[in-house]
């Protein structure tokens, strides 16, 4: 028996990918640990090993293919004294696409109907404005059972399809999009941009944060003019590090955390998941979205080794080379959009995490000490809560720690 | 019609005259000549030159023996007259009083260049000065210099137009659709038929049904005469007479300028259909510039000092247009897709 | 509002503009004394004289030529084909010397001339006199390329190529000529070059057309309306520049194209649209983009084999049903 090639789960969050592309054809040779194709999630571009010997037998699913489900088979390989007959009315059968559950095991599921020339039927035919409608609605058009000449999927499938409501292949949040009214035609003066895995993750998970959080918002002022002595100061003394700013707010939001347990939490439905160690999501924005890499421990970890990691996970961040463990999990964000001379902003939680910091730029403001009015670099952090974890008092202590920290940063040193 | 065939013999018996009969011209235009010719001749060889260097490209007409012809004829008619050429046209556009550093520029495919390096060597065109190009399909021009007669007279304006062709193209069918119209409507144009034997390779008795060109009008009422091509002094004098009857609004008239060209039809032309000698006996014995320039020294119209001072002249001008016209940029990329169309307020 | 003749149209917005400017004049085979072929230039050689209305002999290639010069020299002539088939005798002085110069000179040397004429199939011509021209001339860069429809069209757009600062194709329509339209009154009507027009509105699939086969594609959308088809009509007007802007925002709103015309299918207008719907609209499309044009064939003289050569209004309607996946 061939041994399917399955589409790999590569996230938690992952239902279907892209397969970006392949690295051997039929017929090649593959050791275990051969890498055999590139996948692009939500996250990354990702590369498929071979976990057995044999001979690569099939491809059932072309590069460029998009929305592959997860467990789905994409290529079979013959064993060791197998040959091509052996391949004989398999991957005609292709398994049903991803129900919905991540954990689904590969299960053959209802042949598809062959269309009626005989030919290959990997390729889907869809009209170019149908493919377009299913890509803003969500809908795989593996699914639907085209009208057209030769089983071609056009618009007014896509329309019955929604108004029938089927459930999009690839939502994450368990609504319909049946009510979905239908996409407004674009025009001239619009460009249709094709929306990337990593965006339709964006855009699911932050609208489900958006409409599940009850979220609040602290903002305090933090003056930065001694942290920016003691940076330069430091700066000035070595060469194999350039601190910036935003490692100081790691490190002092990471030590905040760990001063404040009850805000280093999520909600966890009937509980609340309380962590043991710090871990910090920076948001880095890249190509076509953002990644949060994740400092782990980072109220353990000194500012210059915070800096370097930081340097390192947003360059490969940027590269599309992060490996899943270096963005998944994480148990509260950072954002910091100070570098764009943003003064202060309120950002959205990711979830299921409780918690997101945004930092704005600092500069020089007017301040008022002792009744007598001074200049002092001030930079504005708001913090985003999760009510559910996080209530007021809790995200004040929070909040007056990180002041704390940056305003006295010798503290962060202790 | 009897009396436009009557004038018809009058010019020519004119010109039958012989060269003893033309009035002889006043010193200062005899240097003028020289001046003009020695211009076009030492630019023409310039041009020769800077092809071989490969910087110039494409098609490229030399003018080098037929100086007499435009040279002649420039100075018989006025700044408001317009001229019309064909592809063979750097001299043409040189004694209409084009900067030689723009044409010269033109050339070398620059954006200097007077059509902005974007006609190259067959399109040279400056309106202002009454050039009109420039025109790459043979006989092309023909109609257009007749349309730019009608624009004259529709305007009442007094002026000619000298439609210059070669004998390669008097034989194509629009010349006589043009003469057609122009002497119907009595076009004040000149037509010009330059007659330098050769029409690319193929000489005149081998395309022709009667090599006589300047007769090719009679039959629609067009008087023809033709000239020594050879001999600025006939030139002039002839011109003067033919502008005088265009002017006239008798209707057009037809010069054929015989001449010679002494170097290929191209810069790419194998020159088999004649021989060396054939050339250069041409050269030494007809060529117009010595012609000039012996009859300005037995008329004592100037000494060899003012001859040679002339050459220095002449020879810094190109030198310095050669010059501009290897420093001045390349055009830019916009001009790709400028003056397609005229640009219109929507 | 008032009911006028296309030809009515065509003389009054050259009369018009005659008037406006001294230099703008008729040429042309029968223009003036014979008042044109057609009758087009009727009345005009009373109201402007012989030196503004001039008839020219049987000599295309020269008179276009000439028509040419006069433009180069600043005049601003309307030299009318008595039909383009006999100006391909002319083409070459179109395309080099009118289409080119003003490139060639460096923007120094520009040609404001309209040529105009009836172009594409009279009624039992044949092959040489039946020729669709607008692909020819549309492919040239350095030519404005217009094709009407309405007396609407005619005038206002005749007005426009007049007053244009560059050579222009104006391509009428013999059978048009005598067609009647509402026309506004309005002694300045002028259209803008480049712009098409929606003629009727419709959701669910556009028909592209220009001149004459409008009017078919018209009579196709009534048929469609019938049977539930909502089509969408638009009158391209100018054929060059192209107001593929206009077609890409009814192809958004259909998702489907049928382009329609009286020249050949082989690199026509047609063929154009296509695939600037596919460069510009690929994601539009619910359908492939189907042409409806002549057959690949000489237009033949037998009158049941001339009907079948054409496009025909149920052509366009079955074209329209494929691309909208109906079956019959």
């Amino acid at each position: 028996m061939p041994i399917e090639i399955i589409m790999p789960q590569l996230s938690p969050t992952m239902e279907a990918g892209t397969l970006a592309r392949w690295l051997v054809k039929e017929g090649d040779d593959v050791a275990s640990g051969d890498i055999l194709a590139e996948i692009e999630t939500d996250k990354a571009t990702m590369e498929v090993e071979a976990v057995d010997e044999g001979r690569v037998g099939r491809i059932l699913v072309a590069e460029g293919t998009d929305n592959v489900p997860v467990n789905r088979a994409i290529a079979l390989l013959l064993e060791d004294g197998e040959d091509a007959s052996a391949l004989e009315g398999i991957g005609d059968e292709t398994p049903a696409p991803a129900a919905g559950s991540p954990a689904a095991e590969p299960s053959p599921g209802a042949k598809r109907a062959a269309p009626e020339d005989g030919a290959d039927d990997s390729r889907v035919r869809a009209s170019p404005l149908a493919r377009s409608m299913a890509r803003q609605t969500g809908l795989e058009l593996v699914t639907l059972t085209g009208s057209g000449p030769r089983g071609r999927i056009v618009k007014r499938d896509i329309e019955a399809a929604l108004a029938s409501g089927a459930a999009p292949a690839t939502a994450h949040a368990p609504h319909p999009v049946a009510a979905t009214p239908e996409p407004r035609p674009p025009v001239a003066g619009f460009v249709e941009v094709r929306v990337s895995n990593m965006r339709r993750v964006i855009a699911e998970r932050l609208q489900e944060a958006k409409r599940t959080i009850p979220h609040f918002y602290l903002t305090v002022d933090c003056e930065l003019d001694r942290l920016l002595a003691m940076r330069k100061d430091l700066n000035d003394r070595g060469e194999d590090y350039k601190l910036s700013v935003n490692d100081f707010v790691i490190r002092a939001l990471a030590l905040a955390l760990g001063k404040t347990p009850d805000a280093n939490a999520q909600w966890a439905g009937d509980t609340i998941r309380r962590f043991a160690t710090v871990d910090i999501s920076v948001a880095v924005a890249v190509e076509g979205g953002l990644v949060t890499p994740i400092v782990r421990h980072a109220d353990a970890k000194g500012l210059a080794t915070i800096s370097r990691e930081m340097k390192d996970l947003a360059a490969r961040a940027r590269e599309g080379k992060l490996a899943p463990e270096e963005y998944r999990g994480g148990g509260f964000s950072l954002s910091n959009l100070g570098m764009y001379g943003v003064r202060q902003f309120d950002a959205v939680i990711n979830p299921p995490q409780a918690g997101i910091l945004a930092v704005g730029a600092g500069e020089q403001r007017p301040v008022v000490k002792d009744g007598a009015l001074h200049v002092a670099t001030v930079m504005s952090c708001t913090l985003s809560c999760d009510h559910r974890v996080i209530d007021g008092a809790i995200g004040a202590r929070l909040l007056t720690a990180f002041k704390g920290y940056i305003e006295d940063p010798l503290a962060m040193l202790l | 019609m009897a009396r436009t065939a009557a004038k018809t013999k009058a010019p020519r018996k004119a010109a039958e005259r012989g060269e003893n009969d033309a009035p002889p011209v006043a010193d200062d235009l005899l240097l003028d000549f020289y001046g003009g010719m020695l211009l076009v001749r030492r630019f023409e060889e310039k041009v020769g030159q800077m092809y071989g260097m490969g910087l110039i490209g494409g098609f490229c007409h030399l003018y080098i023996g037929q100086e007499a012809v435009v040279v002649g004829m420039e100075a018989a008619i006025g700044p408001d007259d317009a001229v019309i050429a064909s592809y063979r046209c750097h001299g043409h556009a040189l004694v209409r009083g084009v900067e030689p550093k723009a044409v010269m520029a033109e050339l070398t495919g620059r954006a200097d260049g007077v059509s902005k390096g974007k006609g190259g060597s067959m399109h040279i065109f400056d309106p202002e000065r009454g050039f009109y190009g420039g025109h790459g399909i043979v006989g092309a021009q023909v109609p257009l210099g007749a349309g730019i007669a009608f624009a004259q007279k529709y305007r009442k304006e007094n002026n000619i137009t000298l439609t210059f062709f070669g004998e390669g193209a008097a034989n194509q069918g629009q010349v006589y659709e043009t003469f057609n119209m122009a002497s119907l409507w009595k076009l004040p144009v000149v037509f010009v038929v330059e007659n330098n034997r050769y029409a690319m390779g193929t000489a005149v008795a081998r395309a022709k049904a009667g090599t006589e060109l300047c007769h090719r009008g009679e039959a629609f009422g067009i008087p023809g005469v033709r000239v020594d091509g050879m001999d600025v002094e006939k030139v002039y004098a002839a011109t003067l007479e033919a502008a005088a009857h265009a002017r006239s609004g008798e209707g057009p008239i037809l010069v054929e300028m015989q001449t010679y060209r002494y170097r290929g039809h191209s810069m790419s032309d194998p020159a088999k259909y004649r021989t060396r000698d054939e050339v250069q006996k041409i050269r030494t014995e007809r060529d117009p510039i010595d012609h000039l320039r012996e009859t300005i020294a037995r008329r004592g119209a100037a000494d060899d000092d003012r001859l040679r001072q002339i050459d220095r002249d002449v020879k810094s001008r190109v030198a310095e247009a050669a010059e501009f016209a290897q420093i001045s940029p390349e055009p830019d990329l916009s001009e790709l897709l400028t003056d397609i169309t005229v640009e219109t307020a929507a | 509002m008032a009911g006028i003749t296309v030809r009515e149209a065509l003389r009054d917005a050259m009369a018009e503009e005659m008037r406006r400017d001294g230099d703008v004049l008729l040429i042309g085979e029968e223009v003036a004394q014979y008042q044109g072929a057609y009758k087009v230039s009727q009345g005009l050689l009373d109201e402007f004289g012989e030196w503004r209305v001039i008839d020219t002999p049987i000599t295309e290639h020269g008179f276009a030529g000439l028509s040419i010069g006069l433009a180069m020299a600043g005049l601003k002539p309307i030299t009318e084909f008595m039909t383009f088939n006999f100006a391909m005798q002319a083409i070459d002085q179109i395309v080099n010397s009118a289409g080119k110069t003003l490139y060639m000179s460096g923007g120094k040397v520009r040609c404001p001339i309209v040529f105009r004429g009836p172009n594409g199939a009279a009624a039992r011509v044949a092959a040489q006199h039946s020729q669709d021209y607008a692909s020819w001339y549309g492919h040239v860069p350095g030519l404005k390329v217009i094709a009407p429809f309405s007396a609407e069209d005619a005038k206002g757009l005749l007005k426009a190529a007049i007053r244009d600062p560059n050579p222009v194709i104006f391509l009428e329509n013999e059978i048009l000529y005598g067609q009647t339209f509402d026309l506004p009154d309005d002694d300045d009507l002028v259209l803008p070059i480049g712009k098409a027009k929606i003629e009727r509105e419709g959701r669910d699939v556009t028909i592209v057309a220009y001149s004459i086969m409008v009017a078919k594609a018209l009579q196709a959308a009534e048929t469609l309306a019938d049977e539930g088809i909502d089509a969408e009509v638009v009158n391209l007007r100018t054929i060059r520049p192209m107001d593929t802007a206009t077609v890409i925002e009814s192809l958004g709103r259909t998702g489907r194209l049928v382009c329609v015309e009286e020249g050949w299918a082989f690199s026509g207008i047609g063929a154009e649209l296509a695939a600037v719907a596919m460069e510009e609209g690929f994601d539009l499309l619910d359908a492939p983009v189907r042409r409806v044009t002549a057959v690949d064939a000489p237009l033949p003289y037998a009158a049941n084999l001339e009907d079948a050569a054409l496009p025909r209004a149920e052509r366009i309607a079955a074209a329209a049903r494929d691309v909208c996946y109906v079956k019959t």
